[in-house]
């Protein structure tokens, strides 16, 4: 295409981190090639340290209070934005998915979309359903509701835009704050999803996005004492699982687990893949339940005293 | 450096003669060489040991209209034990709060050998007469205070009445005096940088204060931005050099004032050793006047003794 025009030197974007709502470089100065599927170079996308992970998580800490204490409307009202402005980008993502060797690209970003509809549609309506009004032998208003449990570190699946919005969304609708390592394969729609966020209202630090190796990131995140629970759907290797698992057992991190690793189950993934290179076979596609939602809430039960 | 200090105090004009005498600070040399410094990259063990020499110069604080007894008491647990958890974290060299809580911080802290600073000279503008600057030091040392940090007259200061500063120092210098036993309180002079407007002020502020007898010269309140600087800490330790190499008298140094994170200490020290050496790698020379820094201290600690990332949820806020 640019042939066509040689007078005008190429603009090309440098792909960063996103930290507490800006776009820094990685501490260590290290970045990484990242490839088409048809092994083309693409772009240097940056490669988080472990010091980048902690700078991070400090962001999503400190983004919490106000997130979390946002009412549920208003935090359904910017995911519902964020949608806009992901259907805004449609073109460019499907570009970008198509050169990850994303198949059905744009069916790909509609979903993403849908999903993020979707998950907005849950922010004021999971306290009902997780929630409840417990009758109790006494004279009491008893009642449990789900409160957001802090700070998430998500491991991303590889699954570069349906995989990533169906891993953040539940995680931040709630009120939780994020840090998550994108796909280390195709790192750039996350970034290019990282503008999305930043433009559309959502505090800066709630979502924080590295990109680099999960395997160096994660037993850094399962391991920090504040972080609240980990979300391990994008660790592939069964072993580095067993680690961040233990490593989360120190603070008693709520951790989720891998589909395809499922301890309990043998191995068997919850769906069939349809061939986007989603590993662990997660169909991404399917409705996603309630269960990504639960996995990071708290459960308070407040007893209160009935009047005569 | 020869500098004519007999009978500088008798006017003035002589005051001004010697602090405009002194030579200027090259602003952007200063700020190149704290900038360079702050770069020095400290690891492992040298970390290790840095660490548990800045919690051993924490001048643990609470200066805040807000103070209560039992505010002032859970700090002075945590001064003498900073990480209950962990008995092989030293205790800080002091805790410093307003005059009326000493009492309380004195029987708080006991016989733990961490030291009772209060501020003192209607902290923190110093704006009141010298009789009730003099009072409120007495009053504190009578409390028990073993250092007095007061405030300079920056007014008076900024306007070239050097020697009503001086005569003020010089004052309550007499006040931290215990003519019984000979424990005087020794007397800290925050010069306030953050209003001095220049380089060249803090260094001629730094000799006033250490003319007049101060024991240590501090930057700030805490209450003024910007307060504990890299390049105005260096500039207050060649002050103090040069006035050991002058006059054989040894002063401290104590930024205080927005120095937060392990690795603000660590700059600090880095500057200490590099302008003054290693006599003054020591509490009893060198103090970081600061509230959350320990905990940050702590926790970085603790990252080097586990190998995690620690989390604030984990110490205590106060």
């Amino acid at each position: 295409m640019s042939r066509a025009e040689p007078a005008r030197l190429a603009v090309r974007k440098t792909y960063k981190l996103y930290i507490g709502g800006a776009f820094p470089r990685s501490e260590s100065g290290r970045s990484y090639a990242v490839t088409s599927s048809r092994g083309e170079f693409l772009a240097n996308a940056s490669k988080a340290s472990r010091k980048d992970a902690r700078d991070a998580v400090s962001a999503a800490r400190k983004a919490f209070a106000g997130w979390s204490g946002a009412t549920a409307h208003n935090r359904g009202q910017i995911l519902y934005r964020v949608a806009e402005m992901l259907e805004g980008r449609r073109a460019q993502f499907a570009a970008e998915l198509t050169e990850a060797g994303t198949r059905r690209a744009g069916a790909v970003v509609d979903a993403a979309v849908d999903r993020l509809v979707w998950y907005a549609g849950w922010s004021d309506k999971i306290g009902a359903v997780a929630g409840t009004a417990n009758p109790v032998a006494g004279p009491y208003f008893n009642v449990s509701s789900p409160e957001p449990t802090g700070v998430v570190a998500v491991i991303a699946p590889d699954e570069p835009l349906l995989g990533l919005v169906s891993v953040i969304a539940p995680v931040i609708v709630t009120g939780n704050t994020c840090v998550v390592v994108a796909s280390e394969r195709a790192p750039l729609p996350s970034i290019t999803l990282a503008e999305v966020l930043a433009t559309s209202d959502l505090p800066g630090g709630v979502v924080n996005i590295l990109t680099g190796s999960a395997g160096e990131l994660a037993p850094w995140l399962a391991g920090h004492m504040d972080v609240n629970a980990v979300d391990l759907t994008g660790v592939t290797d069964r072993s580095l699982a067993v680690a961040c698992e233990e490593a989360a057992a120190e603070n008693l991190k709520r951790v989720l687990r891998p589909a395809a690793l499922s301890f309990s189950r043998g191995g068997k993934g919850s769906g069939e893949g349809k061939g986007e290179s989603g590993a662990g076979g997660t169909d991404w596609f399917a409705d996603p339940g309630t269960g990504r939602l639960t996995a990071f809430l708290e459960t308070k039960t407040v007893w209160h005293p009935l009047g005569p | 450096m020869t500098i004519p200090l007999a009978g500088v105090a008798t006017s003035n004009a002589a005051l001004r003669n010697l602090l405009h005498g002194l030579p200027g600070v090259d602003r952007v040399g200063a700020d190149q060489r704290a900038a360079m410094l702050g770069t020095r990259s400290i690891k492992t063990t040298a970390k290790a040991e840095g660490i548990d020499l800045a919690i051993r110069m924490v001048d643990l604080t609470t200066l805040e209209g807000a103070d209560t007894p039992g505010k002032v008491r859970a700090m002075c647990a945590k001064a003498a034990r900073p990480d209950p958890g962990d008995p092989s974290v030293p205790k800080v060299a002091a805790v410093c709060v307003y005059p009326d809580l000493v009492a309380r911080a004195v029987s708080a802290l006991g016989g733990s050998g961490v030291k009772v600073a209060s501020v003192a000279t209607a902290f923190p503008s110093g704006r009141s007469s010298p009789e009730v600057k003099v009072a409120e030091t007495a009053f504190a040392v009578a409390a028990g205070a073993d250092e007095i940090d007061m405030v300079i007259d920056r007014g008076a200061f900024l306007t070239g009445d050097y020697l009503k500063v001086f005569e003020e120092i010089a004052a309550v210098k007499e006040a931290c005096a215990r003519p019984g036993d000979g424990r005087d309180a020794h007397l800290k002079v925050i010069l306030e940088t953050g209003e001095l407007a220049t380089y060249d002020n803090v260094r001629r502020a730094s000799w006033l204060a250490m003319l007049a007898g101060g024991d240590f010269v501090k930057t700030s309140t805490g209450k003024v931005q910007p307060a504990a600087t890299l390049p105005v800490t260096l500039i207050m330790l060649e002050a103090v050099r040069d006035f050991l190499a002058a006059t054989g008298r040894k002063v401290g140094v104590k930024p205080a004032g927005g120095i937060r994170t392990t690795k603000d200490a660590l700059k600090m020290l880095v500057l200490v050793n590099e302008t003054v050496g290693d006599g003054w790698l020591d509490p009893g020379w060198f103090r970081l006047g600061a509230s959350s820094l320990l905990n940050d201290l702590l926790m970085q600690r603790q990252k080097l003794a586990t190998g995690r990332y620690a989390g604030p949820d984990y110490f205590t806020l106060d």
